[in-house]
């Protein structure tokens, strides 16, 4: 066997806390990779996956510090080397590709500056030959116009050249590997797979070592030749690719793996009424933002969005980033008054803006945000949180709000002595959750659910989905779900709106969803999601004009 | 439009609030000293006056015509550039304040040129060195010098330096300029004290604008591309925290022109801020209105120009 490119050996990476408490992070972790291989670091968040890639390039994060063990990289002991000597490896022996290229690339320079910064830093060529080299990575990657890209700043092209751009940047000074941080999960689907195809092809074509971090095993299907499975800063399982996927020995692979089996929607039937009227009706809805001229505002969103939800049935809404999904939300929530069409929330008008609503309108229909880090008061304990609508809704005080305080942590499964605590102090799963008590604090019959699963981990994001599903039976409650991620909206919806610039371009059955979509921008959103399959990618066959058409390029 | 006209366009609409606001504030001027109590004509006149004579001097003063009329004649000769005459001495405001001015602004300069780049550099490198003995040393030291009153700076100043040590005059005016060496150590002591008012202020803003960008992924990118310390934060940094710096510098350098009433007094430099404190004694309402306006112009030009940069230093708006 040949000399391996990357020893690393029982690597442990420690963190100070804020409190000053020392934690262990990466605990003893070991693994070699040979020259132009592929390597995988699939985990969910806080499996210490970034962590240990950075390492790689002698980098830590702030508070971090690699406490022991050995990084060997083309037989250089990086773990030994001097912080100056060790900024001389970055961008030569190996270069890093980031999570999100929108904000690794700084807005106020010139993407042809930055992407060949490295041969600047570490004066690998001059600068025409760099450009020349650039231009041709360009090309590799299958950027548009190669020649003149390099020109624009970064926030003059769209995310996924940005992301391509982002690797042009890290292959410049010719690394012997290269690590890839989640680097298509920012990305909308459609948008994923060519960024992924560009991925591999340059890297087979430069016979590159790469580490590809990624929670997504999908992803990592298509482009690893060896998956290595962390959990808690520790190796649960290293195998091949074909081999993890179909013979995965760890439990907790088996559990990653089940994540992405398909979970068939039962509907949920409350007792037959006689009239079943409908819990929300949307009739030629039509909002945007900006200054509003002659009735209309200057940046329009959503155009003439009609559908109706019956009571406790689940209507999905998906589509990608700028299809209006969230902007229907928040329409409906009241939030952004539309300036056309209604909304009937129960057989009910609802004026468009939220202060014209009566507090029984609110009560009904709440919304339960995407991101619950920003959208929980970090300042305020979870009993203040579920406490505050309580009060407002219900006119609950003291033991009386205590007490419901407590049912409602119950209710989603959280122990009633997490009320004490504030958010920072809970896991994204917890915070999420209570995100959901809040909601259901009010005694809503209509929830707007908008990407509540899109920042969680799979394994996480699969529970909240259960208890959705509980609480809907338990409740007799309907949601709405906005989400860009098909799998999950067939798992719980029953009827689907498929979205595509603010338009709602078919309504169909969830069930019959693959099956049946007619619109060729469904299909084309249905046939990009990314299959347990190492051969999904290198098959796939898309009309590119159909791409070119819809996709967000 | 098309978009190379965009940042144009900003500036231009900055410019003109700019404008609008200096009306504003002259509207504000005006009728806030017409609010001072007491009546010039009374003062000047002294206590003996008749009556009849005090209301013939109003007349002849043009003071009993109607507020919004005089307001309106003493805009339109501001725009003019006349600022009207001292009711005190008869001069025109213009001569009384030639002088005063220039030697504000000069005190001004020469302070701005001392502080702005150590307080520019001392900023960043706490930055960059955040943590470390430099930025903490720097961190105590401005919040000390924040803490401490300028009278006492300048007290402290004179006692140091005049009277122990005998290195420098006490008073700065009338102080002999001829050389270089003279000018120097003429303009050293209110020069540091003011500079140390103002630094502290522009250091600390400084220091958090580059920090808040050293945090951005993209920064983190120029480090794993294998850049320096020194690289990343004046190539990938700096560039991005403009606008707050410019923001913060202009802020504490407003103070140079109006704010130095302490400083002037007790060096006796003859600048404009003492020059309106002593119209406010005698009711010169012309003097202290023109004063007054110096010191909005020179704030809001200040600030004006920091927005400018923010805005002309903001690459989504280049093309």
């Amino acid at each position: 066997m040949t000399q391996p490119l990357v020893t690393v050996n029982d690597l442990r990476i420690g963190a100070v806390t804020d409190a000053g408490r020392k934690v262990e992070i990466i605990r003893g972790v070991s693994f070699e990779i040979a020259p132009g291989e592929i390597v995988a670091l699939i985990g969910e968040s806080g499996s210490g996956k970034t962590t240990i890639a950075l390492s790689l390039m002698g980098y830590t994060r702030t508070g971090c510090s690699i406490t022991g063990g050995q990084i060997t990289l083309d037989q250089t002991d990086v773990t030994a080397l001097s912080e100056r000597k060790r900024a001389a490896l970055r961008g030569t022996e190996v270069s890093y590709v980031p999570q999100s290229a929108a904000a690794a690339f700084n807005p106020s320079k010139r993407i042809m500056d930055q992407v060949i910064e490295i041969t600047a830093i570490h004066e690998l060529m001059p600068k025409a030959e760099a450009e020349a080299k650039a231009v041709d990575l360009f090309r590799a990657l299958a950027l548009p116009d190669p020649e003149h890209i390099g020109h624009r700043y970064p926030h003059q092209v769209s995310g996924g050249q940005l992301q391509r751009l982002s690797a042009a940047m890290a292959l410049i000074g010719g690394p012997k590997l290269v690590i890839f941080d989640e680097p298509t999960t920012a990305l909308d689907v459609t948008t994923q797979i060519e960024v992924l195809r560009a991925f591999k092809s340059v890297m087979q074509q430069g016979g590159m070592a790469g580490v590809y971090v990624s929670h997504d095993l999908a992803v990592v299907a298509q482009i690893a030749d060896r998956i290595i499975v962390l959990k808690g800063g520790e190796i649960q399982e290293t195998g091949t690719t074909e081999q993890i996927l179909t013979h995965p020995a760890h439990p907790y692979t088996r559990q990653l793996l089940a994540a992405f089996e398909p979970v068939p929607h039962v509907s949920f039937q409350p007792e037959a009424k006689a009239v079943p009227k409908p819990i929300l009706e949307v009739i030629h809805l039509h909002a945007g933002y900006g200054a509003i001229r002659k009735g209309e505002p200057e940046i329009k969103i959503l155009k003439d969005v009609n559908f109706s939800l019956e009571r406790g049935r689940n209507l999905g809404v998906i589509g990608e980033s700028g299809s209006g999904k969230s902007t229907l939300a928040r329409a409906i929530a009241g939030i952004l008054p539309p300036y056309q069409g209604g909304i009937l929330l129960d057989g009910q008008e609802l004026r468009g803006d939220l202060k014209r609503r009566s507090k029984e309108q609110l009560r009904k229909a709440q919304i339960v945000f995407q991101l619950a880090d920003t959208a929980l008061n970090p300042a305020h304990s979870i009993e203040q949180i579920l406490g505050r609508p309580l009060a407002f809704y219900h006119g609950l005080k003291g033991a009386a709000r205590e007490a419901r305080v407590k049912e409602l942590l119950d209710m989603v499964r959280l122990p009633a002595n997490l009320r004490h605590r504030l958010p920072g102090e809970l896991s994204g799963g917890q915070k999420q959750r209570i995100n959901l008590a809040r909601a259901l604090a009010a005694e809503p019959e209509l929830i707007l659910c908008d990407e509540i699963t899109s920042a969680l981990d799979t394994v996480v994001a699969a529970a909240i989905l259960d208890l959705l599903k509980e609480l809907q039976r338990e409740l007799s409650l309907s949601y709405m779900f906005i989400s860009h991620d098909l799998s999950t909206v067939e798992a719980i919806c029953d009827d689907v709106l498929v979205m595509l610039k603010g338009e709602v371009v078919e309504a169909l059955p969830a069930a019959r969803m693959s099956a049946e979509a007619q619109h060729p921008y469904s299909r084309l959103l249905i046939s990009s999601i990314p299959q347990l399959d190492t051969g999904w990618l290198a098959q796939l066959e898309q009309d590119l004009t159909l791409v070119a058409q819809f996709a967000n390029r | 439009m098309p978009k190379s006209l965009l940042p144009w366009i900003l500036v231009s609409q900055r410019l003109g609030i700019a404008l609008l606001t200096l009306v504003i504030v002259s509207f504000a001027v005006f009728f806030a000293t017409e609010l001072l109590p007491g009546d010039v004509a009374e003062i000047l006149l002294g206590q003996a006056a008749t009556p009849e004579a005090v209301a013939g001097l109003r007349t002849a003063m043009g003071l009993d015509e109607p507020a919004m009329h005089r307001f309106v004649g003493w805009l339109v000769g501001l725009a003019g550039g006349d600022m009207g005459t001292s009711y005190v001495n008869k001069m025109a405001v213009s001569d009384l304040m030639g002088g005063r001015l220039v030697n504000s602004l000069r005190l001004a300069a020469v302070t701005t040129l001392v502080s702005v780049p150590i307080a520019l550099a001392l900023g960043i490198g706490a930055a960059m060195w955040k943590g470390s003995m430099f930025d903490r040393v720097v961190s105590v030291a401005t919040i000390s010098v924040i803490s401490v009153p300028e009278f006492m700076v300048a007290t402290l100043a004179v006692l140091i330096f005049a009277v122990w040590l005998g290195w420098l005059p006490a008073l700065a005016y009338g102080a002999n300029v001829d050389s270089w060496g003279a000018m120097l150590r003429a303009y050293a002591m209110p020069v540091i004290t003011l500079s140390f008012v103002v630094s502290a202020q522009m250091i600390r803003m400084t220091r958090a604008a580059v920090i808040e960008t050293i945090n951005t992924p993209y920064v983190e990118m120029a480090l794993l591309k294998g850049a320096s310390r020194r690289r990343m934060v004046l190539g990938h940094a700096l560039p991005n925290a403009l606008g707050p710096i410019a923001n913060a510098v202009a802020l504490s350098l407003s103070y140079l022109v109006g704010g130095v009433i302490i400083v002037e007094t007790i060096f006796n430099y003859p600048g404009v801020a003492k020059l309106m404190v002593d119209a406010v004694a005698t009711r010169d309402l012309p003097l202290i209105q023109s004063c007054a306006m110096i010191f909005c112009v020179s704030y809001l030009s200040l600030i004006t120009l920091a927005d400018l940069i923010a805005i002309l230093s903001n690459p989504r708006l280049r093309r």
